[in-house]
C-alpha cells in the first residue's frame, strides 16, 4: 500500500491507484473508546469531502465518520461491522472502513503527512 | 463555579484514568483497559468505584424527625429497622423526583445519600423541610468508595472481618485502623458488593489495599453500563422533577402505609398514577440490531404513531449488544410489544423488555 495521508477529521486515507482505503487514526481510536458498533456507507454511494460517510459509536457515544475524498464508494469492510472491538485493535490495518474510486486526485494534496498528523492531533486532541 | 475534586483524584491520576467533568467533579470515565474491560471485571471479579462525589448527608434526631421526613420522604420510617437502608425520593408538589435516595436508619437518625448534581439543592429541601431542630450534617470530610462484583466480598472480609456476613440493604459500622467506617451492603452495578463511607484522609490508603487484593479501579463510564444493565435509574435522565415515582415504575419503593396515607409531597398526582390514571411507564427497551439507540432517541408504535422517547441508551457488554430505558406511553408498556425506534431518520425494530437486561442473585 501507499503511503498514508490524514485529515482533520482524524481519517487515514491510503492510495492505490485511483482507488483510496479509508479509516480512523489509531488516534481517533483512543478517543473514542471501546468501539461497538460502526455504521458504513452503501456500496455505489457517492460522497463528497468532508461529509459523512458513516457512523462509529463507543460505549459512550455515537461519532459520525468524514470521507477525506470525494468519490464512490466501491468496497465496505464487513469485519468492522460484524466485530466493531477490531476498530480499537488496528484501526490503521485491518480495520478499514471503506474503499473510494476518486473523483479528484488533487483532493489528496490537501491532505496531511504522518509527521504533519500527528502534530495536529497533539494540538487538536478532540 | 471550579470543579472539584475527590480525594482520590491523584490516585485515580496515578492509575491511568482519563477524566471528565461530572456534576462539577473532575471524575474518572474509564483507565487504561476502557470501559468493556472494566465492565467484564466487575461482572466477574470485583470493581472499585470512586463515588465520592455524591451526597453523605446525616440527620440527627427521633421521634418528631421522622414525621418530619416524612412529609417529604415516600418511605415508612416508622418501620426501618436500625442500620437497614431503603431506596427512595425526595418528591415534588407535582409528584416528580427531585432526587432518588439511600436513606439509612442509623443510632443518631438517618444517614442520606444523595446524588452529586442534586446535593446542594436536596440539602436546602430538607433543611426547609425540617426546620431548625434537627441537626443536618453534609459530610465533606468523608469519601465513599464502592466494591462490586462476586469476588468483592472475599476482599473486603480479608481486610475488615465481619463484613461479608452484612445482609443486601443492611449497614454496620466496623472499626479499620482504629477509625469507625460504615460499610453497606449495597451497589449500583447489579453486583453483589459494598459501599464504603471513609474519611478522606484515609481513602487513598484503603483503596490501594482494596487493589492489591485483586479489585481493580471502574469508572464512571462502565458504572453506566453496568447500572443499565441491572435496569437502574440515572437521576436527570430516566427520573427527574417531571417524572413521578410510579410512572418511573418504581411503585415498589413506596410502602404500603405510605400509599394508603400520603401526607408527602406531590401525594395527589402520586395516588391518581396509582389509580389506573397513568399515562406512560418506563421500560426496558431491547432493539433487534446491533444499532445503539441514545438517550432522546423517539419510540414508534408498529404503525407509526410516535408514543416516547429513550432516556438510557447504551452498548452492554455482558449482554452483548444493545440496550436502552425509556418512557412509553401506557397502552405500549407490556413485556414483548414490538417498537420501533428512530435512529438517524431511519426507524428499527425493538422490543420492549422486562427489566433488568442483566440478572444477578443479591446476598439476602
Amino acid at each position: 500500500m501507499s503511503k498514508k495521508k490524514f485529515s482533520k477529521q482524524h481519517e487515514w486515507a491510503s492510495v492505490e491507484g485511483d482507488v483510496a482505503t479509508i479509516g480512523i487514526t489509531k488516534h481517533a481510536a483512543e478517543m473514542l473508546g471501546d468501539v461497538v458498533f460502526v455504521e458504513l456507507p452503501e456500496k455505489g454511494k457517492n460522497v463528497k469531502k468532508e461529509g459523512q460517510a458513516g457512523v462509529v459509536e463507543s460505549t459512550k457515544a455515537a461519532s459520525d465518520i468524514y470521507t477525506p475524498i470525494t468519490g464512490e464508494i466501491t468496497e465496505t469492510n464487513q469485519s468492522i461491522i460484524d466485530d466493531p472491538g477490531a476498530v480499537n485493535k488496528d484501526p490503521e490495518g485491518n480495520a478499514w472502513f471503506f474503499k473510494i474510486k476518486i473523483k479528484n486526485k488533487s483532493e489528496l494534496d490537501e491532505l496531511m503527512s504522518k509527521d504533519d498528523y500527528d502534530k495536529f492531533a497533539k494540538e487538536n486532541p478532540n | 463555579m471550579e470543579t472539584q475534586k475527590t480525594a482520590l483524584y491523584e490516585y485515580h491520576k496515578s492509575l491511568g484514568a482519563k477524566f471528565a467533568p461530572f456534576a462539577g467533579y473532575q471524575m474518572p470515565i474509564q483507565y487504561t483497559s476502557g470501559i468493556v474491560e472494566e465492565h467484564k471485571f466487575t461482572r466477574s471479579e470485583a470493581g472499585l468505584f470512586d463515588v465520592s462525589h455524591m451526597g453523605q448527608l446525616s440527620i440527627e434526631g427521633n421521634t418528631g424527625l421522622i414525621s418530619a421526613l416524612e412529609k417529604i420522604i415516600p418511605i415508612d420510617l416508622r418501620n426501618i429497622k436500625h442500620n437497614q437502608l431503603k431506596y427512595t425520593f425526595l418528591t415534588n408538589e407535582n409528584g416528580g423526583i427531585y432526587d432518588d435516595l439511600i436513606v439509612t436508619k442509623v443510632e443518631k437518625g438517618f444517614n442520606i445519600i444523595l446524588n452529586a448534581a442534586c446535593k446542594d439543592n436536596d440539602y436546602k429541601i430538607i433543611k426547609k423541610a425540617l426546620g431548625e431542630k434537627f441537626k443536618l450534617t453534609l459530610h465533606k470530610d468523608l469519601s465513599l468508595v464502592a466494591l462490586q462484583g462476586p469476588k468483592a466480598s472475599k476482599i473486603l472480609e480479608n481486610i475488615i472481618s465481619g463484613t461479608s456476613s452484612l445482609k443486601f440493604m443492611n449497614g454496620k459500622n466496623f472499626s479499620y485502623n482504629g477509625t469507625e467506617i460504615y460499610i453497606t451492603r449495597s451497589g449500583y452495578t447489579g453486583e453483589d458488593g459494598f459501599e464504603i463511607s471513609i474519611l478522606n484522609n484515609m481513602v487513598e490508603e484503603f483503596a490501594k489495599i482494596l487493589i492489591v487484593k485483586g479489585a481493580k479501579p471502574i469508572g464512571l463510564g462502565a458504572r453506566d453500563t453496568l447500572r443499565l444493565e441491572a435496569g437502574l435509574c440515572l437521576y436527570g435522565h430516566d427520573i427527574n422533577e417531571s417524572t413521578t415515582p410510579i410512572e418511573a415504575n418504581l411503585k415498589w419503593t413506596i410502602s404500603k402505609r405510605r400509599r394508603e396515607e400520603g401526607g408527602f409531597s406531590g401525594y395527589n398526582k402520586i395516588k391518581s398514577d396509582m389509580n389506573g390514571e397513568l399515562s406512560r411507564l418506563r421500560i426496558g427497551i431491547k432493539p433487534s440490531g446491533k444499532i445503539i439507540a441514545r438517550e432522546g432517541t423517539k419510540i414508534f408504535s408498529v404503525d407509526g404513531q410516535e408514543i416516547g422517547s429513550i432516556t438510557s441508551g447504551t452498548y452492554g457488554p455482558s449482554v452483548n449488544g444493545p440496550i436502552a430505558m425509556g418512557y412509553v406511553k401506557y397502552n405500549f408498556s407490556k413485556s414483548k410489544t414490538n417498537i420501533l425506534l428512530e435512529v438517524r431518520g431511519k426507524k428499527y425494530n425493538a422490543q420492549v423488555y422486562e427489566l433488568p437486561f442483566y440478572k444477578k442473585s443479591y446476598v439476602r
